[in-house]
Parts: C-alpha cells; structure tokens; sequence
C-alpha cells in the first residue's frame, strides 16, 4: 500500500495515558525504567518522529494504564519536559507536569566503579541535589555524585 | 536502629566533642574494664595492620573480648559469600561491628543488614572516620582549643580523604585553611563552595614554605607516585613537598605537625626530635578515641 504522506500517524487512544515530547535519545530508557516490556496493555512507541520544538522527539501511548506520580517521577530526569496526558474516551482530561522525585531506588547505576552496589546485589539509592544549575544524584552508599549525562539503568527483573 | 559510626556526617558537633571528652578520661585512665561482658567484631576484608591493631587494643582495654578475620583470603568470602550473609552470621556472635573494605559504601550497607552498631574502620577512597576524630582529639590536646585555629593542610588535597574529612568536620569551628599543594593536587572545588557558604576563610599555595610561620596546626600528608602521569614531574613534587627541621626556625611555638601516616620521604627524619613533631602521639590518641568510639555506641558513656 503507498502512502504520500510521510509522517507516521500514531493512532489515538480511547482511555490511558500518553507521553509526548520525550527526548529521542532518552526513548527507550523511558520505556526501560516503566517497565514496559513487562505489560500486557496495547502499547504504541513513536521514535524519532519529527518535532517542531524539539527535532526529534519520541511519543509512547499506553492504553488502559494511569501511572501514579512516583513511577512517572522517575522518568524526571532523562525526559523533564516530556508532557504526560490522561485520555479518557479519546480526550485529554488531565495534564501532568512531572517534577523531580527527592530519591530514587534501585533505578540508576552508581558511576562509581567502586561503590558497593557495582559489586554486590544491594538496590541503588540516591537523593537528589541540586548544585548551581545542574541535579546530581548523590548515592548514599559510597557517597559521590552521578551526574544526569552517566545515568545508566539498571535492568529491572 | 543503633548509632553507627559510617561517615564523620554521622556525629554532631555536639557527638565529636563528647567523643573527644570521652577519649580524654581514657587516655587518663588507660584500661577501665566496662565492656568485660562484651565481644567486638574486627572485620577487615583488606589488610590494615596499624588500623586494626589500634581497634583491637582499644577493645581489650575495655575489657571486651575481639574476634575477626585481618583479611578476606582466608574466610569464606573468598568462595563467594555475599557482605550480606558474612555481616548476618558475624551479626548473631558480637555486640559491635568494625569493619574495613576496599568497596566504598560497604559499611553503610554493613549497617543496614545488622542489629548491632557498626564503625567504618575505612571503606574504599570514601571514609575513615575514627582516622578524622583522632585528628580532632590530637588537634584539641594539643592546641587547648578547637576554635579559630589556622590549620595548613599539605600534600594531596585532590585525592586525600583524610583531608577532605578533616575539612568538613573542622568547619563546625571556625577555622582558617591553607591548602598547599601541587597544582595537579589542589582542594577539589566543591570542598572550597563548601567553605565559601559556611563563611570560612582559606588561602591557597604551593610553597610549603610561604606559610609554615603563620600556622597552627601542619597536616601533611603521602602524595602518591601513581597520582602522576609524568614520573618526572612526580619527582619535582615529591622534593618540593619535603619538610625539614631546618625550615622551623620561625614557626608559632604552638604549632603542632601531624599526619595520618605512613610517612614516606615528605617530613624528614630530623623533624622527629623537634617539639612540633605530634606524628606519633596522635598514633597513640587513635586507641583512646577508639575507646571512646566503641564506648559510645554500645551506650556505656
């Protein structure tokens, strides 16, 4: 079948939750860190669609799904200007801002080589600081930073 | 939860200046048998000889009885025990814990799996903080005082975490710094924002000499040879950073010359028979500070 048009439609849901303006690069980490994989919902991902603001932007579409705020919290900071929209019977009745959650647990890696949860079965933890203009993530284990450019995932079970 | 002893964080101003009343009772007062009904841990997954002497020895004047391991190759850590089970079996045997590990952070996850108190006798490049409450009570003894003290921290201010540690729990007391160092080897910036917000004072140099007159307290410390990619520039530093008797001739009379050791080359053997020279006595205060530390945490002062 051709098609002229070359943008790719995504289809619109009838009741879940979309998240929009996802930083290309940062698309799969946020499907990694929602644990998409896992769920049986219907389940769209646009990547690299093309964006007027930003480029290139991703898009995911979960249908049937409402997050809670801490789970949609830990996508703060790969994807902070991503916009999350609840759809219900194909309108937009609720927008969320996502704001950055003062801890995560068990999401990121620790950059420090020789922190203890690099080497042993022990759930990251962080808080969140903020220094000058940039947010750091402090490990409570071996106490350095990791900044948001080294965020590795850590796969989840 | 116990009190733990992880990071220098961990005690208030108002703990640091107990501990170091405390310590001075026993340094006075050398074996007082509180603990005879109570066995430590000394738990040391990498060799420390000096470290885990003076814990053991501070336990033993306490009367507590110590067991432990001095290194993981002989234990079952070695046929791949997880920290957690090794720290949950010594956990039903002992009333406190004191461990060593190259990991940094694994003490603070040691306290986390245990019910009884546990003191970070060193974990990794991150903390030593029985090594910084030692360098209070030996700043304090010999100064008569904590406040308003000019303290010259010398050597690697990059990488040391004694010093770093020092700084931290130094600023509780309003205190002038230097910081003399190589320039590959200066304070960090977030230790110098540190102390821009708590309104402390400090000065930097690369001259060990330009300051040592107008000092209170001298820290020196090891600057590594693996610290530098050029072997030659190592043995620049290396010689720059050499202290001498003759270079005391106009220091304070209160100044005092301290550090963590093992000393390799930077103080000269002749300083040894200077009254400046702390080196060796602030060894010794470890053991009464440990006291002290052990003591507290078991709930005994």
């Amino acid at each position: 079948m051709e098609q002229k048009d070359k943008h790719l439609k995504v289809t619109a849901i009838k009741n879940g939750t979309v998240l929009d303006h996802i930083p290309a690069e940062s698309l799969f980490k946020v499907i990694d860190i929602l644990n998409l994989s896992k769920r049986s919902n219907q389940i769209t991902i646009g990547s690299n669609l093309d964006s007027r603001s930003m480029g290139k932007k991703g898009i995911i579409k979960i249908s049937e799904h409402f997050f809670e705020d801490e789970e949609i919290g830990e996508i703060a900071l790969i994807a902070p200007n991503a916009t999350i929209n609840i759809i219900r019977d194909y309108e937009v009745v609720e927008k969320k801002i996502i704001s950055i959650p003062e801890s995560f647990v068990g999401i990121f890696r620790c950059m420090n080589p020789m922190c203890v949860t690099n080497h042993q079965d022990i759930p990251t933890k962080f808080t969140t600081v903020r220094e000058r203009d940039e947010v750091l993530l402090l490990c409570h284990y071996c106490e350095k930073t990791t900044d948001t450019r080294n965020l590795k995932i850590v796969s989840k079970k | 939860m116990p009190k733990n002893l992880i990071s220098i964080h961990d005690f208030s101003k108002k703990e640091i200046l107990h501990i170091v009343d405390i310590a001075e009772d026993f340094e006075k007062n050398k074996s007082q048998n509180i603990l005879n009904d109570k066995v430590v841990a000394c738990i040391f997954f990498e060799p420390s000889t000096r470290t885990r002497l003076s814990f053991e020895t501070a336990a033993n004047r306490l009367g507590a009885r110590v067991i432990g391991f001095a290194d993981a190759a002989n234990t079952s850590i070695a046929k791949g025990e997880s920290l957690k089970d090794t720290i949950k079996m010594v956990s039903n045997y002992v009333d406190i814990i004191v461990i060593r590990h190259p990991l940094e952070g694994a003490a603070r996850y040691a306290s986390e799996v245990t019910p009884v108190p546990v003191i970070n006798a060193g974990d990794g490049a991150n903390q030593h903080p029985t090594q910084t409450m030692l360098d209070i009570y030996s700043i304090n003894k010999t100064q008569g005082r904590l406040d308003d003290l000019t303290i010259n921290l010398v050597g690697d201010l990059k990488y040391g975490r004694t010093v770093h540690s020092l700084l931290q729990a130094m600023s509780y007391f309003s205190p002038h710094f230097i910081f003399t160092s190589p320039e590959e080897l200066k304070m960090p910036l977030e230790y110098k924002r540190f102390l821009k917000d708590q309104g402390i004072s400090y000065t930097e140099t690369r001259q060990l000499s330009e300051y040592l007159d107008s000092t209170d307290i001298l820290y020196m410390t090891r600057v590594q040879q693996e610290r530098f990619n050029d072997p030659i520039e190592y043995e620049n530093v290396k010689n720059v950073y050499r202290l001498e008797a003759s270079m005391l001739s106009n220091v304070r009379d209160n100044l005092k010359i301290l550090h963590p050791l093992p000393r390799v080359n930077e103080i000269a053997a002749d300083v040894d028979d200077t009254p400046y020279a702390y080196y060796f006595k602030q060894a010794e205060n470890g053991m009464y500070v440990r006291m002290a530390i052990i003591a507290y945490l078991l709930g005994y002062r």
